[in-house]
């Protein structure tokens, strides 16, 4: 009788409650630890280092020489997902983890739940080196207050198969044209809805889609309709870079939405492959070292952040990771590990490049203009299921 | 009624014998001592997490830090039986189950009859063996080996085109999933079909040969029946992997969401997990019925 009563109560307490409300989020606010002034040097090592990364960014190639040098022993945690990352830093890193290797749809959340604080370019000698888009963007800038260095970058490029496609296309308008039903492939991730907006920008000049990462609901609705609409063209929502090659080798897709690294296994695989850039622009990630807010072991991040910014470390991971590096100077340094990979990975690309980029960046309900007119992440993440069906 | 004292050995000092005398006097202390280990467990590692799943689905997430909000609400379960993707995804994955526990049993029948009543003692551990052994190796690799099989270029494809039929282009689609699920849960449908069929009585066939019944009416009448509870036993087997498996249709499938994946998706990619825990919570319900119906059918007797 008595648990009967309890349950009663429970249930009662559910009802009561009823709906949350969904909590609001503002950019124009600065960040909880914008006022948290970054050192001004940096002081001896701390002899340890815990990094939350993405698989393949801590590698022994680099990973010794600085153990060896600083003394900074690195224990670090491979993340599945952004998400992950951001789950993992909560609390301010929880006084355990000192830095995350944030991509752009990460980085907005992280600044603003307070879980990384301000660093100083200063002490990065290299950082003067870095292109110039990736000083201080807005993905990981906000107010001139910079909350991470970034680190490395790559496009999301258009991959094709060169037998089914003599002449290279060159609109993103493939991936949604039936002719091509059954050979498609595109990312299994709710920031794909940024890619069909950037081509919705272009083809639909009436949406008046500036920013693909800031779409208000008509522009969001017809996005998501194309996406409805490419559903039953799409073979595969693959959803990580072997699937992608293991379908693309068999023959079961031909085109698809992918990334650099895997036009280079592919072509190493003797397979039919290019990719390209099409007219108009591509969606690009760029990732971040940032600073957790309790870092037990802020001189050893300053001191890996300053590593991983140098020419040689930025080339041997562009090179390992099949990514670009941000610092200018790595480019001397990729052609002589590999002749031809600097201009492959767009190393040397002029600035008119980065602007045709639009680097992902976590969607938030306040637009570029102030209004608080744009669709937030949580529902891109619903309307993703939703369109996958 | 008299007990020997005096034969009895002398007890010696000591916390062995003293726990010794204590059982043999309250016999019901040494069931509660041996029992309470596993139950703890049972309370502990099984119920416990489901009831921190049931309590965690009444939470939300905060969604743009993906922080636990610790307030009561409905939100999860109103968000399943309003958004009609949801209920499609659960109606999507029950038929899936429901197609794999029918192809398995179809298969498994035949087969665990000519194992139980047709094969010799040799034949019969051969076969045995052959069901287990798939088993014994990683369910990732028979799950991968099937994409050699099924893509484009695959075993399936150079079969079918060099003996003139067309290609099927089956890699990546729901039909592919459905194959791979009903090879993988085979197994579970084969041995409680078998042992459901081994039992049942020589005797029972003879009578009914001796009363006129042909092949086809004694197998509908006699061992059909009999053999029901093993197979409904099988069944809650398959029925319930397909349910709750997410690996098969991301290795093998296109992209199309069963239960599984959503649940995955809110948990390792979105951090969702109060959303995921009701989603969760939907296998269990289906699943409870379930039961209850095979319950009824006498499948727990065939276990």
């Amino acid at each position: 009788m008595k648990v009967r009563a309890l349950a009663a109560v429970a249930l009662l307490m559910v009802a009561a409650c009823g709906s949350s409300p969904a909590p609001s989020s503002n950019t124009q606010k600065q960040p909880p630890t914008a006022n948290m002034a970054p050192q001004t040097s940096i002081g001896a090592g701390e002899g340890a280092l815990n990094l939350i990364d993405w698989g393949g960014y801590v590698q022994a190639q680099w990973q010794t020489p600085f153990e060896q040098t600083t003394g900074c022993k690195i224990n670090y945690k491979d993340a599945g997902s952004s998400d992950e990352m951001v789950s993992l830093m909560q609390n301010g890193g929880g006084g355990q983890w000192d830095m995350v290797s944030a991509s752009g749809d990460a980085d907005l959340r992280l600044i603003y739940n307070g879980s990384v604080k301000p660093m100083n370019p200063d002490l990065i000698p290299d950082w003067k080196n870095f292109q110039e888009q990736f000083k201080s963007p807005p993905f990981n800038t906000i107010n001139g207050i910079h909350y991470g260095i970034s680190l490395q970058w790559g496009p999301n490029t258009l991959i094709f198969n060169t037998k089914k496609f003599v002449n290279p296309p060159t609109s993103w308008g493939a991936i949604y044209d039936p002719q091509y039903s059954g050979l498609i492939t595109i990312p299994d991730n709710a920031i794909q809805i940024a890619d069909a907006a950037l081509y919705l920008s272009k083809k639909d000049p009436s949406l008046k889609i500036t920013d693909p990462y800031e779409l208000t609901k008509p522009q969001f609705d017809a996005t998501v309709a194309l996406l409805k609409q490419q559903r039953p063209l799409i073979k595969l929502y693959w959803p990580d870079i072997s699937h992608f090659e293991t379908a693309f080798s068999s023959g079961d897709v031909a085109i698809g939405a992918g990334w650099p690294i895997m036009t280079t296994d592919l072509k190493a695989a003797s397979q039919p492959v290019n990719e390209t850039i099409p007219q108009e622009g591509a969606t690009g990630w760029a990732d971040t070292w940032m600073l957790a807010t309790k870092a037990p072991h802020p001189n050893c991040a300053y001191l890996w952040t300053k590593w991983v910014s140098t020419p040689q470390v930025q080339a041997e991971q562009a090179l390992g990771y099949g990514e670009t590096p941000v610092n200018t100077q790595a480019c001397a340094v990729m052609e002589s590990l590999k002749p031809g990979s600097c201009a492959a990975f767009h190393a040397n690309a002029p600035g008119s490049y980065f602007t045709s980029m639009k680097f992902w960046k976590t969607p938030i309900s306040t637009c570029d203009d102030g209004s608080n007119n744009c669709i937030p992440y949580e529902q891109w993440q619903a309307a993703w299921t939703t369109i996958k069906g | 009624m008299t007990v020997d004292v005096a034969r009895r050995p002398r007890p010696k000092a000591g916390g062995a014998v003293f726990l010794a005398s204590l059982f043999w006097r309250w016999p019901g202390l040494r069931t509660a001592v041996l029992l309470v280990p596993p139950l703890a467990w049972f309370v502990v590692v099984y119920l416990a997490s489901l009831v921190l799943l049931l309590v965690t689905a009444f939470w939300t997430i905060d969604p743009f830090t993906t922080e636990l909000v610790q307030s009561w609400n409905l939100d999860n379960f109103l968000q399943i039986l309003q958004e009609p993707t949801y209920l499609r995804i659960i109606g999507r994955t029950v038929l899936m189950a429901a197609l794999v526990t029918v192809t398995d049993a179809a298969i498994a029948f035949p087969f665990a009859y000519f194992m139980a009543r047709v094969a010799s003692r040799r034949t019969q551990t051969l076969l045995f063996a052959a069901v287990l052994l798939p088993l014994w190796a990683s369910y990732l690799a028979r799950v991968y080996s099937w994409i050699l099989i099924l893509n484009h270029g695959g075993v399936l494809n150079w079969g079918l085109t060099s003996v003139g039929l067309p290609a099927a282009n089956l890699a990546y689609t729901d039909v592919a999933v459905w194959i791979v699920f009903c090879y993988i849960w085979l197994p579970f449908m084969i041995i409680p079909t078998y042992s459901a069929l081994e039992r049942v009585p020589d005797s029972l066939l003879e009578a009914a040969s001796d009363l006129g019944a042909r092949g086809w009416r004694v197998m509908r009448d006699v061992v059909l029946p009999l053999a029901l509870p093993g197979i409904v036993a099988g069944s809650i087997f398959t029925f319930s992997l397909t349910l709750g498996d997410y690996i098969t249709p991301v290795l093998i499938g296109g992209g199309t969401s069963f239960i599984g994946n959503v649940v995955y998706s809110n948990i390792g990619i979105a951090n969702n997990v109060p959303f995921a825990a009701a989603l969760a919570m939907v296998p269990i319900v289906i699943m409870a019925a379930y039961l209850l119906i095979a319950r009824r059918l006498g499948a727990f007797e065939a276990l």
